[in-house]
């Protein structure tokens, strides 16, 4: 997809401006916190979970060559194929030989972030193969021509009505007066539309939540089936996933997945989770007769030993959007890319690039909520101020702001000095806003300014009125 | 493209700073991937009595939308079906996979059910299927794929019965695991992962549209299981 990071201001903008995507903001942020919260309270070994989850990821990352080929020799033992691509269009001309080969038509899809990234749907189509996604929410964004706001809840950024108008004017083979405002109904239609779909379909194509090194097997976690009739009912099964998803045996993949279904959505546990080795045995009498992973490097490898090889423990279970007050504003459209929120902002500039990416380690309050709800202990804020350092090193800021941060800088270095500016700034400022208590508008402040007053200081500055109270006390 | 796999790998490497015959490092992970070390087991369903787990499942599945009923033994279980059936007013009309497990129930008793044995079609309304295990811990089945029990039977038919003995209830997805590499070791000798692996938690649902969930969104609509309490006759 074409990135448009770069404008994060300009679509937090419209975001904030957008009625339908607060309404369905808001029913974001009353659900999913406290469903996880909830889900946390009934786990009294959460908080150890975490800690091996997160030791065992960084176990994984510190022989991660070791684990993929381990899993590499099962999956061919079992009769599976798995291919390497170290970046999207490898990974693009993987999937499509393989759609080829296999003579497809049409192609089903389970939900995947990495099929996202490598933007396979508009690459299969350009090949005159039809790519069809079977998860609601995919679904619905499919129609719509528009890409997931949420790793986990790709069409949350849009209300009922919406859902409805689109299968409105994408269903015309059906009866315009049939009743479509309840969420039931929408489900309905789209399982009776997708079922012959799934039946019909050449190749399935599904993501990977983990890689079981000791198996060699794939995990789906779904609520919906819809992953499991991608995988299943068609001839051909294509994992499309990434070199970081790999845990060592069934035990660790048990912790994480404790941790993954409660942080997501606050669930006990998914409804299905399926764990897929190689394709159909002798005597089958279901199941793909081809079986292919595709593990797609694509920048990962770069970040292993450097201050973001943390991000790489990622599990995405989204925890971190939904804790997160900017994406809880703007929703996961303004990040411009595959990716949004707080991981967003941190695995996407390594992606695509600081230069077109480097504002989205800008859109944070440092609140540091993502770190403390994350599964995986990731250090989120951290690696966000590692990027905001990257950007300025490498001169991407406007020279206003790069003057403003300097001449800060220069103050703040001379506490005398500072002390003495910021006397006259809150004394000036203190007796000019006197009357009103606030300012409409202020010289070099129209950012915050346009949107909202700017409350006048009391005319003096914290560090003179802590003086003044210690000398009180004294 | 066996480049991509050489330039991935040596990514990897070069980032670990790790050469390509780095002995302990292999031998670590070989151990780490023989060994099946449990990591920390929530004591939910541990340090419960075997009864107290079927119970624990029971709970738990149900509160995720899945209906339980109790049989005293496989005779018990073509009336319970036939209830089932009336009481969603659904067919007498049942696909089951061949799976032995369930080859000794007396269907004979309830003539009216129309049986089908073998791998359900987009048309079956019905299917019953066995279980390998019941994880007690979140109320999941655990299913497995073989030339008995086809996979799609767990997905395709809109109501899903599965049929549970209380002695496949384990307490853990760990305890699962482990009575799945001993089937497999008494087989052939050694373990071979299955095709497929299903843990089922609940009927299918989704929650897509405005985070309200509404069941039954590709996989069935229904999901009823029917715990056995006696043990195998065998």
């Amino acid at each position: 997809m074409q990135a448009t990071s770069h404008a994060f201001k300009e679509n937090a903008h419209r975001a904030l401006g957008d009625r339908n995507l607060q309404t369905a903001l808001g029913i974001v942020k009353r659900n999913f916190a406290g469903q996880r919260t909830a889900a946390v309270a009934r786990m009294p070994e959460f908080e150890r979970l975490r800690d091996e989850g997160r030791d065992i990821k960084n176990h994984v990352l510190q022989h991660l060559d070791l684990y993929l080929e381990a899993f590499e020799q099962k999956v061919v033992g079992l009769g599976g194929k798995v291919y390497w691509a170290a970046d999207a269009a490898e990974a693009r001309d993987h999937v499509l030989a393989i759609c080829r080969a296999a003579g497809a038509k049409t192609v089903t899809k389970g939900k995947s972030m990495i099929a996202e990234e490598i933007g396979i749907n508009d690459h299969l189509e350009q090949h005159g193969i039809a790519p069809i996604e079977t998860d609601l929410g995919e679904y619905i964004i499919q129609l719509r021509r528009e890409t997931p706001s949420h790793i986990i809840a790709p069409a949350i950024h849009l209300i009922k009505g919406q859902v409805e108008e689109t299968f409105r004017e994408a269903h015309t083979q059906l009866d315009p007066a049939r009743p479509l405002a309840e969420a039931r109904q929408l489900c309905d239609e789209a399982r009776a539309l997708l079922r012959p779909k799934f039946l019909a379909a050449d190749v399935g194509i599904t993501g990977a939540n983990f890689l079981v090194a000791e198996t060699g097997s794939s995990i789906i976690v779904t609520n919906e089936g819809n992953g499991d009739l991608t995988q299943n009912l068609t001839r051909v099964h294509i994992v499309l996933t990434s070199i970081e998803k790999i845990v060592p045996t069934l035990e660790d993949v048990s912790t994480l997945l404790r941790l993954l279904a409660r942080s997501a959505t606050g669930q006990e546990f998914s409804t299905y989770t399926t764990v897929s080795s190689g394709p159909r045995r002798a005597g089958d009498t279901d199941g793909p007769e081809e079986y292919h992973v595709v593990l797609l490097d694509n920048g990962r490898s770069a970040m292993l030993g450097t201050e973001f090889q943390d991000i790489l423990r990622c599990i995405r279970c989204g925890a971190c959007f939904n804790h997160c007050p900017v994406y809880g504003s703007v929703g996961g459209h303004a990040y411009g890319w595959v990716y949004g929120g707080p991981m967003g902002s941190v695995l996407t500039p390594q992606l695509i690039g600081v230069k077109e990416a480097g504002n989205l380690p800008n859109a944070s309050t440092f609140c540091g909520r993502c770190e403390s709800v994350c599964p995986m202990r990731i250090p989120l804020p951290k690696m966000m101020r590692h990027w905001r350092e990257r950007e300025f090193e490498r001169h991407l800021q406007p020279s206003v702001y790069r003057a403003g941060l300097k001449a800060w800088a220069f103050l703040a270095r001379n506490p005398p000095l500072y002390r003495f500016v910021t006397e006259i700034g809150a004394a000036v400022l203190g007796w000019t806003g006197r009357s009103r208590g606030r300012f409409r508008a202020l010289p070099l402040a129209q950012g915050w300014t346009n949107d909202r007053d700017m409350p006048a200081p009391e005319g003096k500055t914290f560090m003179a009125l802590w003086a003044e109270r210690q000398k009180r006390r004294a | 493209m066996a480049d991509s796999r050489d330039r991935v790998l040596g990514n990897l490497r070069r980032a670990l700073r790790r050469g390509t015959a780095d002995d302990t490092a292999a031998v670590t992970v070989r151990e780490r991937l023989a060994e099946h070390r449990p990591n920390t087991i929530p004591a939910r369903a541990t340090e419960l009595s075997p009864d107290a787990q079927v119970d624990l499942f029971e709970t738990m599945a149900e509160e995720v939308s899945a209906t339980v009923a109790r049989v005293a033994s496989l005779r018990d279980v073509p009336g319970a079906v036939a209830d089932y059936l009336a009481q969603h007013n659904l067919p007498a009309q049942l696909v089951l996979t061949p799976d032995p497990q369930l080859a000794a129930i007396p269907w004979d008793e309830r003539p009216t059910i129309a049986l089908r044995e073998g791998i359900a079609g987009a048309d079956d309304l019905v299917g019953m299927t066995g279980a390998f295990a019941g994880v007690a811990e979140t109320g999941t089945l655990m299913l497995i794929s073989g030339p008995d029990s086809p996979t799609r039977n767990n997905f395709l038919p809109d109501n899903h019965i599965v049929v549970l003995r209380a002695e496949q209830v384990v307490p853990t997805y760990e305890e699962g695991w482990n009575r799945l590499r001993a089937l497999k070791t008494l087989t052939d000798g050694k373990f071979t992962m299955p095709r497929t692996v299903n843990f089922i938690t609940g009927p299918s649902r989704t929650a897509d549209i405005e985070l309200k969930i509404e069941l039954g969104a590709h996989g069935p609509r229904r999901l009823h299981i029917l715990i056995v309490d006696d043990p195998p006759s065998d």
